[in-house]
């Protein structure tokens, strides 16, 4: 890719984060409140949020299918979408841990970052955590290939 | 106790849906952004730098509408900050584990109708509804 077309593939890349970003303000998942309200099912529903999910599977699921039948993306050789099929431990296991803090903290990932920007102590505190998270648990993937290939 | 917003959520809901789009449009990627992040931190420089873009634009986001809507934003901790910290550690683990987290599984991978992505955000509302259940019922969330 020149140069030029980095810098302008990037520039889409900053939009769509921004426009995300937003999105994810409007519709109430930056205050841990409102997604706890969401989770306490046996409680105090509060069902914004299947309006947030509803509406966006909504319009991506109506332009993944316009979208793919191009050839290749704008500024990629070719789409780079998942193929596994297959129901995994590691997928079960890792997305109930994730749920887990989900409900325990309110903040996602993409809230939590979001939310630096506003300068939210909680979203800084969780952030910082994630990132230790997720470089623990690539070391300890690297551990596990490593000693598989050994 | 929190208030039914369905206009601003479902507002909300079509911006990320298409934010998605467009980033599906112009770098053929899944908008996942447990993903998106753990590259930016790990290896910025891949792929021309989309990611660090996509995340510093989701930063921007955020001040900008802290600027015009403050009160998006929660005054003061809803959950004990120490408790805070296990939640974000326990999120980072397992979004990598499990290969994505609200966005990568429940938005684009249902927009696809991808087994894996329905089957994950069943898990994580399932976890995550049980959780905040035995919060409230132990009480140690005032």
């Amino acid at each position: 890719m020149s140069s030029s077309s980095t810098v302008k593939s990037n520039a889409w890349a900053y939009l769509a984060g921004l426009v995300f970003g937003v999105g994810l303000v409007l519709a109430g998942m930056t205050d841990p409140a409102k997604v706890i309200g969401f989770l306490d099912l046996l409680g105090d529903w509060d069902g914004s949020l299947m309006l947030v999910m509803g509406g966006a599977i909504a319009v991506h699921f109506v332009l993944f299918r316009v979208i793919t039948k191009r050839a290749s993306p704008l500024f990629d050789g070719r789409f780079h979408l998942p193929t596994r099929s297959d129901i995994d431990m590691r997928l079960v296991v890792g997305a109930g841990l994730f749920g887990v803090g989900w409900g325990l903290a309110g903040y996602c990932p993409g809230p939590g970052i979001v939310s630096l920007g506003a300068g939210s102590m909680p979203a800084v505190v969780f952030v910082a955590a994630m990132s230790v998270g997720m470089l623990i648990q690539q070391v300890t993937e690297r551990d596990r290939s490593v000693l598989a290939t050994a | 106790m929190t208030e039914f917003t369905p206009l601003p959520s479902l507002t909300g809901g079509l911006l990320i849906g298409l934010s998605a789009s467009m980033l599906l449009l112009t770098h053929g990627r899944v908008a996942g952004i447990s993903g998106a992040y753990a590259g930016a931190i790990a290896a910025p420089r891949a792929d021309g730098g989309f990611r660090i873009a996509f995340v510093a634009g989701l930063v921007t986001a955020g001040f900008l509408m802290w600027l015009i809507r403050p009160e998006a934003f929660p005054a003061g901790p809803v959950t004990p900050l120490w408790l805070t910290a296990i939640a974000g550690f326990i999120v980072g683990f397992g979004t990598r584990l499990g290969s994505g987290c609200t966005s990568g599984h429940g938005v684009c991978g249902i927009s696809r109708l991808s087994l894996r992505g329905i089957v994950a955000t069943l898990a994580f509302i399932a976890t995550g509804a049980i959780t905040v259940f035995l919060v409230r019922t132990l009480g140690s969330r005032s």
